[in-house]
């Protein structure tokens, strides 16, 4: 296809390079510096979606942001397809590919148009009338079906293959919107020195003058003076789509999006996280359409648009035009577009005696002007083909051919990004329209953005936000008339229940829509927009918000003012999930903490969990052994000879301070003050409230000094505890914190032979059982390294746990390994460490407690130091509602009937399971297990008044069958403890 | 992102940050009723407005201080170390 409407001359595309690009398959070319709809025009393609609910043929609407209609799918493949993109945005380029949009199978012939035939079978709220019944068959039959023809782009069908790329950046004057406006006022900022960044989401800077031929001397001399400042940078592509707190911008840059199909090494994009002292929003405005009996078919856009499409782009949007206009901003654009060689067949203005030199250009240049009057209609399927206008109040209407319909309903300042920061809003009779008005953040708005509407007050008001931007002195304003135009939906005289008059394109949403909201009793305006869902579509309202507003204040008879607006949210424009992920994807999502002896495991074919960050052994299969076989094999390994286990995740806290002693007194439930140096402590930390939050062993390895050990999970969240109770209320102590959980491999060595394998690699030290008990700790040398050797367990079995430099953790794990050849030594998991605790009913925080267990409740009371006058958690202890409470949950061991029988963890208990849903629940299951050493499944359980109901049966309902189970003490394996000496 | 002026580090963004409650909440003693303990453990002023409360330079030099935040706003009007008075 030729590009039969392109001018042949003016624009700023570059026609000695054409760019071949396709749509829907089809091959066509353009010219570099279009864009993809520019280069649809430019081939007479106006056509180019169908409507989200009633699948209306829709076309080009407008030139930027704010287009509703001409939404593609773009992308070489799956891994680079984006869809819902503004063919008014993307840039064209060599070989883009396009498609377009909730169409089956084709754009001209579309089976889900059916609903349109039936449209006043889909009013406004029709998802909340229709499909309340029968029960069940909106999630079943309505939505997946709706689902199928309402909609606008495909999901991609395979991960993004794109990189993208994000940085910070902090400056003096951020200036969003590289206008007359902008440009004036990131000048005027720079003349200062300082620091400034531009942004603008066109390729080139200039705005709407890029469309303004007789402005280029002016805009390239703005231009020159830019690149003269090093204190300026410069951002072409980059949208800013939020405005968050404290004046920090979001932008999204477009790298090589616009090279089209080039290699994935170059990120596609950057996110900018931009900190400005001071932001200058001169975002410009954008025009309304005016709302007339179908007034969305192809080739009824907005006049500007048109305009910009003229003189941009060098396309001629159509041959024969009728401009329909409440604004004199339409006739420049009939101008343009009779200079290009379009016929004007007609202008239509809604105004009874509009004047000035935009109407006096039009007469002089012959076209026919008809003021007073209105469209009452249009016609044509997939392209307009005639309009029928009349004056405003008769009957007659006259119909006029044309492909092509302009309109104008005014301008609206885009004042999205001021709404974000919070700012209110304030509203301008004039303009018909709302502008910034008292800012929330230090912001200041310029130029039409700011309601100007001439270039010169346009730029005046951008030098003045720059200087105040920086501190320096501002002149007055130049004063300006600015035209309002016209909101709502035009006269036309015909019965309102039988026209549709487009409000909300993208949404579907007509007039009448918002007319019958309001008659069904609707008045806000947030509840009209999500009843008639007008403006919440992907454009949000741009260009249709101010309609709706001026229908709902004609109907209801109240000024706008006093209906307020909508809230803006971000992101302006939609933007790529890409950007926001950034570098984070991958293997960069989430860190990977990997102990000292990581790589050992690996080497050794162990099979790992994920434990919050860290990589734990879960288990070391040989050959070919379930995890259930390698388990079994692993636990009876430990019981009857020694096993190797990898530690080095606990969490562990050095205290030092001549008062650590008194500050573990006061963290934890235990009594530390007569804990030797040597020796250990289990200890218990609660929160404020009472309930358990951590534990973990505790040596004294001196008057002055504890080596706290805590849960793996725990570690951050202790020492945070910890530091915020000495720094903010024990601030009397001389205490000090340090995370040594880094620092320390830990290696466990566990079983009856565990002091054998050990012993030989023992220098400073006598490990006996008579010099070293149960629960003592020693500083030493193993295998030639400087330790601290825990004898402690966390099995039964006579144990100790070997911290050792982490840079050496894996050297003297392979010594112990290599020691304990010929004592069958095995290493173990985390899962063969789970089992084996089990079976001495050893809790594990998180897993039998659960935020709300007390020391009591998982008969831990032992430990508390019952002397002490205080600690964290004591007072809630001794609260008359907990105390008193007789039926809490307690820990107690479960025997299933059936010995086979490994019951789900998680599972509930009920006393009688024949009693109807739903049941009385006592209480649940925390671990559960299959025991090697007892040869029968064993399980922990929470339940009501646990410890008084030992020896009765309880039941664990389950799909079509319930299991007995026998409450049992939860220490199922050696309860006398004898093991623990080997 | 809020910024947050740390009153030994300066300002840094928010993520550095952790949030730590309304300030200036006396720890009670052992010796308080039971209702006395519940209203230390659980209720907090939620104030509409200006607000003190406690953060945390989690992501930097690790101290607590207190800062007084306007919750309408969102913006800080001081911060200053523990122990300190408000201006
Ligand atoms: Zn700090």
């Amino acid at each position: 296809m030729t590009q039969k409407y392109r001018l042949a001359t003016g624009g700023l595309i570059d026609r000695r390079v054409t760019v071949p690009f396709t749509f829907d398959g089809k091959a066509m070319t353009g010219h570099a510096g279009d864009t993809l709809a520019s280069a649809l025009l430019a081939n007479g393609v106006h056509l180019v979606g169908r409507s989200f609910k009633y699948h209306r043929p829709r076309g080009i609407v407008s030139a930027g942001a704010e287009e509703p209609n001409a939404l593609v799918g773009v992308g070489r493949d799956e891994g680079h397809y984006t869809p819902n993109l503004r063919a008014t945005q993307v840039e064209l380029y060599h070989g883009l590919r396009a498609e377009s949009q909730n169409r089956t199978p084709s754009l001209e012939r579309d089976v889900g148009s059916i609903t349109d035939r039936l449209w006043r079978f889909f009013p406004a709220g029709f998802y909340y009338k229709t499909f309340m019944w029968p029960k069940g068959a909106w999630t079943k039959f309505f939505e997946p079906r709706i689902r199928a023809i309402a909609g606008l782009g495909r999901s991609p069908a395979a991960p993004d293959a794109a990189r993208y790329a994000q940085i910070y950046a902090h400056c003096d004057v951020l200036v969003i919107g590289a206008g007359p406006a902008g440009l004036s006022a990131a000048l005027a900022a720079a003349e200062t020195g300082a620091r400034v960044i531009l942004c603008d989401e066109q390729p080139q800077f200039g705005g709407a003058l890029l469309a303004e031929p007789g402005q280029s001397a002016w805009l390239a001399e703005q231009r020159a003076r830019l690149a003269g400042f090093a204190n300026i940078t410069m951002l072409p592509r980059t949208i800013a789509f939020g405005y968050f707190p404290h004046n920090m911008i979001g932008l999204a840059q477009d790298l090589t999006d616009h090279q089209g199909e080039t290699s994935d090494d170059a990120p596609r994009g950057r996110l900018w996280q931009v900190r400005a002292k001071q932001v200058i929003t001169a975002t410009g405005a954008i025009e309304r359409p005016l709302v007339f009996p179908d007034n969305d078919r192809p080739g009824i856009m907005l006049a500007d648009a048109a305009r910009t499409y003229v003189e941009r782009y060098a396309v001629k949007p159509g041959n024969r035009a009728v401009v329909f206009t409440a604004h004199d901003d339409a006739y420049r654009a009939a101008v343009s577009l009779h200079e290009a060689g379009v016929t004007i067949a007609a202008i239509v203005d809604l105004r009874e005696s509009p004047e000035g030199p935009c109407l006096d250009a039009a007469r002089a240049a012959g076209l026919p002007i008809r003021t007073h009057a209105t469209i009452i209609g249009t016609e044509g399927n997939l392209r307009v083909a005639a309009v029928s206008v009349a004056t405003i109040g008769a009957a007659n209407a006259e119909r006029i051919a044309c492909d092509l319909v302009l309109m104008s309903g005014g301008f609206t300042p885009s004042v999205h990004l001021f709404s974000q920061s919070r700012g209110k809003l304030a509203f301008d009779p004039a303009l018909d329209a709302f502008i910034p008005g008292t800012p929330a953040e230090p912001t200041i708005a310029a130029g039409a953005a700011s309601g100007c509407q001439s270039l010169e007050a346009a730029i005046a008001s951008g030098r003045a936000a720059g200087l105040s931007a920086t501190g320096q002195a501002v002149a007055a304003p130049v004063a300006e008339t600015v035209a309002a135009g016209f909101l709502g939906e035009v006269p036309h005289g015909r019965d309102p229940a039988s026209v549709r008059a487009f409000v909300d394109f993208q949404n579907d949403v007509t007039a009448k829509d918002i007319t019958l909201a309001l008659a069904e009793g609707f008045r806000s305006i947030e509840h009209v927009k999500r009843y008639t869902t007008t403006g919440m579509a992907t454009d949000q309202g741009k260009t249709s918000n101010m309609n709706a507003l001026g229908i709902v204040s004609k109907s209801l008879g109240v000024p706008i003012p006093s209906i307020g607006t909508t809230t803006f949210r971000m992101p302006y424009t939609p933007i790529p999930f890409g950007y926001f992920a950034g570098y984070a994807r991958g293997d960069l999502f989430e860190p990977v903490r990997e102990t000292p002896i990581h790589a050992w495991a690996a080497e050794q074919g162990a099979v790992f969990e994920d434990v919050s960050l860290w990589k734990r052994a879960r288990y070391f299969p040989r050959g070919a052994e379930t995890m259930h076989e390698a388990v079994a094999r692993e636990c009876a390994a430990v019981r009857a000879g020694v096993g190797l286990f990898d530690a080095s995740t606990l969490g562990k806290i050095e205290i030092t301070g001549p008062d650590a002693a008194e500050f573990l007194n006061r963290m934890y439930v235990n009594a530390w003050t007569k804990l030797k140096p040597g020796r250990l402590r289990y200890g218990i930390l609660l929160r404020e409230d009472g309930f358990i939050i951590d534990d973990g062993v505790v040596g004294r390895i001196a008057d002055d000094r504890f080596h706290v050990t805590t849960t793996t999970g725990g570690a951050a969240r202790v020492l945070n505890m910890m530091e915020d109770y000495l720094q903010t209320e024990f601030t009397d102590l001389k205490v000090w914190l340090t995370s040594t959980t880094e620092q320390y491999a830990v290696i466990a060595v566990q079983g009856p032979r565990a002091r054998e394998v050990i012993a030989p690699l023992v220098e400073d030290a006598d490990i006996s059982a008579a010099a070293m008990p149960h629960m003592s700790v020693v500083e030493c040398r193993v295998a030639g390294v400087p330790a601290r050797l825990f004898r402690v367990s966390f099995t039964g079995e006579l144990g100790f746990e070997i911290n050792v430099p982490a840079d050496y953790g894996r050297a003297v794990w392979e010594a112990i390994d290599q020691a304990g050849q010929t004592h069958g030594i095995v290493p173990y998991g985390t899962e063969t460490m789970h089992v084996l605790r089990a079976e001495k009913g050893y809790i594990i925080v998180g897993q039998e407690t659960d935020g709300t267990a007390t020391p009591d409740d998982v008969g831990l009371t032992w430990a508390i130091g019952k002397a002490k006058p205080d600690f964290v958690g004591k007072r809630a202890l001794a609260r008359t509602a907990l105390a008193s409470q007789t039926d809490r949950k307690q820990l107690v061991g479960l025997l299933t009937a059936d010995p086979a029988e490994v019951l789900e963890e998680g599972a509930h208990l009920v006393a009688d399971p024949a009693q109807p849903i739903p049941m009385t629940m006592l209480g649940h299951v925390t671990s559960s297990y299959w025991s090697a050493a007892l040869n029968r499944s064993i399980a922990l359980a929470m339940v009501r008044n646990g410890r008084a109901r030992i020896g009765e049966t309880l039941h664990v309902p389950l799909p079509g069958r319930s299991v007995a189970v026998t409450l049992t003490d939860p220490v199922f394996y050696d309860p006398e403890g004898a093991r623990l000496d080997g | 992102m809020l910024v947050i002026s740390c009153p030994y580090c300066g300002d840094r963004p928010e993520i550095e940050f952790s949030y730590g409650g309304e300030a200036h909440v006396v720890r009670a003693p052992a010796s308080v009723t039971d209702e006395e303990w519940t209203a230390f453990l659980y209720q907090r002023s939620n104030a509409r407005g200006s607000y003190a409360e406690r953060w945390r330079h989690a992501h930097g030099c690790g101290r607590f201080f207190n800062a007084r935040r306007n919750t309408v706003t969102d913006f800080f009007e001081q911060t200053y170390k523990i122990g300190e008075a408000p201006a």
